[in-house]
């Protein structure tokens, strides 16, 4: 087997903050250093990228000496938490933006989707647009004709062919853009969660496509997902992304392991995320009569939000997304819409004992205020886990399932039967 | 099997004066595709449709057949006025867009530049080449207009500098460019740039001889007529009056020094655009 891809210490740096008044003189400053031969004084090198500590300099490391190898025909998933690179690598393999420093040699065409239907023009037509965006995404006019037929079977839109696309529906635009990449020939085929878009059926339809392009044709795949299952499913080897740096690489099913284990349970955080004043404070996760940090399965589990306001709000709910730690969304819980006044609000979620597995769960949370408009959104707010202390059965493997309820009531009757 | 072709590398810097032709010659038919889809989206749901490309000249040529002509009596070297104004405006109008729409082309397709790689010299090029298919429908008008003019007895005559017509329109086309990529590359960080383009093009062409002819100007301002001189759209303006109308001052010297400035400003604006392309989506 042959390199398809092989980056070499590669680092991109990215500006914080303003860029305006003062660029000038900075450029100049920056011209100034070159000259004499000196390090450009705007990039410290020797700083992680941590969003939630505050550096020393303004510029930022989003990815840092990176380097690895992609085999020709493998499928691999790129995993890491928001703001952990695997935007700018995509965007540096894409070739949308340069590195820093380093670079990355490899051969064969690569296509890459960021983003579905780019350069759609809504005027014209859905055959205009196939022609339009597969041009843009590389391919010639021969090859787009080539595969019309199929494409258009694929987004299934043949009705619509010769309408505007702005009179589509949200799903068949988004079902004609993915057919036109899908139907992309290269070698090597980039892909960020472009899938969480379209209907059920159609996603079902896109993570076909995307098996048999990685299985069958043997193309070279990088997938960026927070779907650990989808990642699973088609990637053969992973690449763990942690603050700009290679934290793990191998194969996948080891990678979503170490990934899933790195999400410490923290069981308090400090947000203080606001907006429009109104702030969400903490979080805390704890089980009120169990000291030893644990939490156990089989005890009730409280959340603890802490928020406050800086003046009064009409109607203000908080909506709990629980999530498990491959993004799959379990449930939703409410709060139920509360006048508020200018202070401190408390809010207290219990789930009882015995509803959740013995899983890593994710936290996310939205707040939204009386005109249903979401006043603060955070996802990954806190994640925590759960174990299982005792057992009283038989089995004594994992238990299956995302929750685990054992409140539901079974009625069993017996009758004898006469013969 | 793979080719030698096939390998590619991503680096920091782009090379000065590498201008990737044989990539831009793989992605021709995006070039056309992207003319067709600006000269299709123009007149989509209006009435008139392509009737909108003759409006706009002709409603200036009135105008300023009536202001600058009637009005304040501005000479036009004896040619009749309306076809005077008429070459002037859409000789300039072919630049001015080529420069002005060049000059927003990192802007404008910021949300296409951040999501797929495709040699971005395409987008100038492709806008162009768009102008240049609106300059062919707008010289269409102004050829109607000598005929008719020609049949009611006006005087003017066509002169062999009419040759030099491919020459003029690619020489406004790489001026249009070059000026436009030089100040698209700058106004991905400065955007103060953009506010210049907008009237600073509108005033270039009152020191361009669009309303009054070079004659007139060293005439009555032999001060200040070296402004105007040494502006590169006179020099191709007046050639291309001189070639279809056989008035206007003509000669090798200006022609020379257009082409001077015209290539000038294509490496300078080709070496900055090349520096910019390749990081701008983070400063955009």
């Amino acid at each position: 087997m042959s390199t398809a891809i092989k980056v070499e210490n590669l680092s991109k740096a990215y500006q914080l903050g303003d860029i305006g008044t003062g660029t000038i003189s900075r450029d100049l400053e920056r011209w100034y250093a070159r000259i004499r031969g000196r390090e450009d004084p705007f990039l410290r090198i020797g700083e992680t990228n941590d969003r939630s500590i505050k550096g020393y300099s303004d510029v930022v490391w989003s990815l840092k000496d990176i380097n690895f190898e992609i085999e020709q025909g493998d499928a691999v998933g790129i995993i890491g938490r928001n703001g952990a690179g695997k935007s700018t690598l995509l965007k540096i393999l894409s070739k949308v933006t340069a590195p820093t420093s380093g670079k990355i040699t490899g051969k064969g065409r690569i296509a890459s989707l960021l983003e579905v239907g780019t350069g759609f023009h809504p005027e014209l037509s859905g055959r205009e647009n196939i022609f339009l965006n597969g041009a843009i995404l590389g391919m010639r006019k021969h090859e787009i004709k080539r595969k019309l037929d199929e494409i258009v079977d694929f987004a299934g839109i043949e009705r619509y062919l010769d309408t505007p696309v702005k009179r589509y529906s949200s799903g068949m635009y988004v079902r004609l853009a993915f057919a036109v990449a899908a139907h992309l020939e290269s070698e090597i085929l980039i892909v960020d969660e472009v899938l969480a878009v379209g209907d059920a059926e159609f996603q079902k339809k896109c993570l076909g496509k995307m098996g048999e392009v990685s299985k069958g044709e043997g193309r070279t795949v990088l997938f960026v997902s927070h779907n650990m299952a989808a990642i699973n499913a088609f990637c053969k080897k992973g690449i763990l992304l942690k603050n700009g740096l290679v934290e793990f690489s191998g194969s996948s099913n080891d990678v979503i392991t170490k990934y899933i284990s790195e999400a410490e349970s923290n069981t308090f955080r400090v947000l203080d995320v606001h907006n429009n004043n109104f702030s969400i404070e903490t979080v805390q996760i704890f089980q009120s009569n169990n000291d030893d940090g644990d939490l156990d399965i089989s005890q009730d589990t409280t959340i603890l939000l802490n928020t406050s306001s800086a003046s009064s709000f009409e109607k203000v709910h908080i909506n709990l997304y629980f999530k498990s730690i491959e993004g799959i969304l379990i449930f939703v819980t409410s709060s139920l819409p509360q006048f508020y006044k200018a202070g401190h609000t408390s809010y207290k979620c219990v789930i009882p004992a015995n509803t959740l597995n013995d899983n890593m769960y994710t936290l996310d949370l939205m707040v939204v205020d009386h005109n249903a408009n979401a006043l603060i959104e955070i996802s990954e707010m806190i994640s925590f886990e759960l174990i299982e202390r005792k057992r009283d059965a038989l089995w004594m493997g994992k238990e299956q399932g995302l929750i685990r309820p054992t409140y539901f009531p079974w009625e069993i009757e017996f009758s004898e039967k006469n013969i | 099997m793979h080719k030698n072709e096939d390998k590619w590398e991503i680096a920091p810097k782009n090379n000065l004066f590498e201008l990737k032709l044989n990539e831009v010659w793989a992605y021709r038919d995006l070039l056309v595709l992207l003319v067709r889809r600006d000269f299709v989206s123009f007149y989509k749901q209006t009435i008139l449709g392509p009737l909108w490309f003759f409006i706009q000249p002709l409603f200036t040529t009135i105008i300023f057949t009536f202001i600058f002509g009637n009005l304040a009596g501005i000479s036009t070297d004896g040619l009749p006025k309306p076809l005077f104004y008429m070459a002037g405006i859409t000789a300039w109008n072919y630049f001015a867009d080529c420069l002005t729409k060049t000059s927003t082309v990192f802007k404008d397709n910021a949300n296409i530049f951040g999501k797929v790689y495709f040699p971005r010299l395409i987008m100038p090029l492709s806008i162009v080449v768009s102008n240049l298919v609106r300059f062919g429908v707008q010289m269409l008008l102004f050829l109607t207009m000598m005929i008719y003019y020609y049949l009611n007895g006006a005087t003017f005559n066509i002169t062999w500098a009419i040759s030099l017509f491919p020459l003029i329109v690619l020489l406004m086309a790489l001026l249009g460019l070059g000026t436009g990529m030089l100040i698209s590359a700058m106004t991905t960080k400065y955007r103060d740039l953009s506010f210049l383009v907008g009237f600073g093009v509108q005033l270039l062409m009152y020191a361009t001889t669009v309303i009054y002819p070079l004659s007139t100007a060293i005439e009555k301002y032999p001060k200040y007529s070296w402004l105007i001189e040494y502006n590169p759209m006179t020099p191709l303006i007046e050639t291309f009056r001189y070639g279809f109308l056989g008035e206007g001052s003509f000669s090798w010297e200006s022609l020379g020094y257009a082409t001077g400035i015209t290539a000038f400003f294509l490496v300078i604006g080709i070496v900055i655009f090349n520096k910019v392309e390749k990081t701008f989506v983070d400063t955009v």
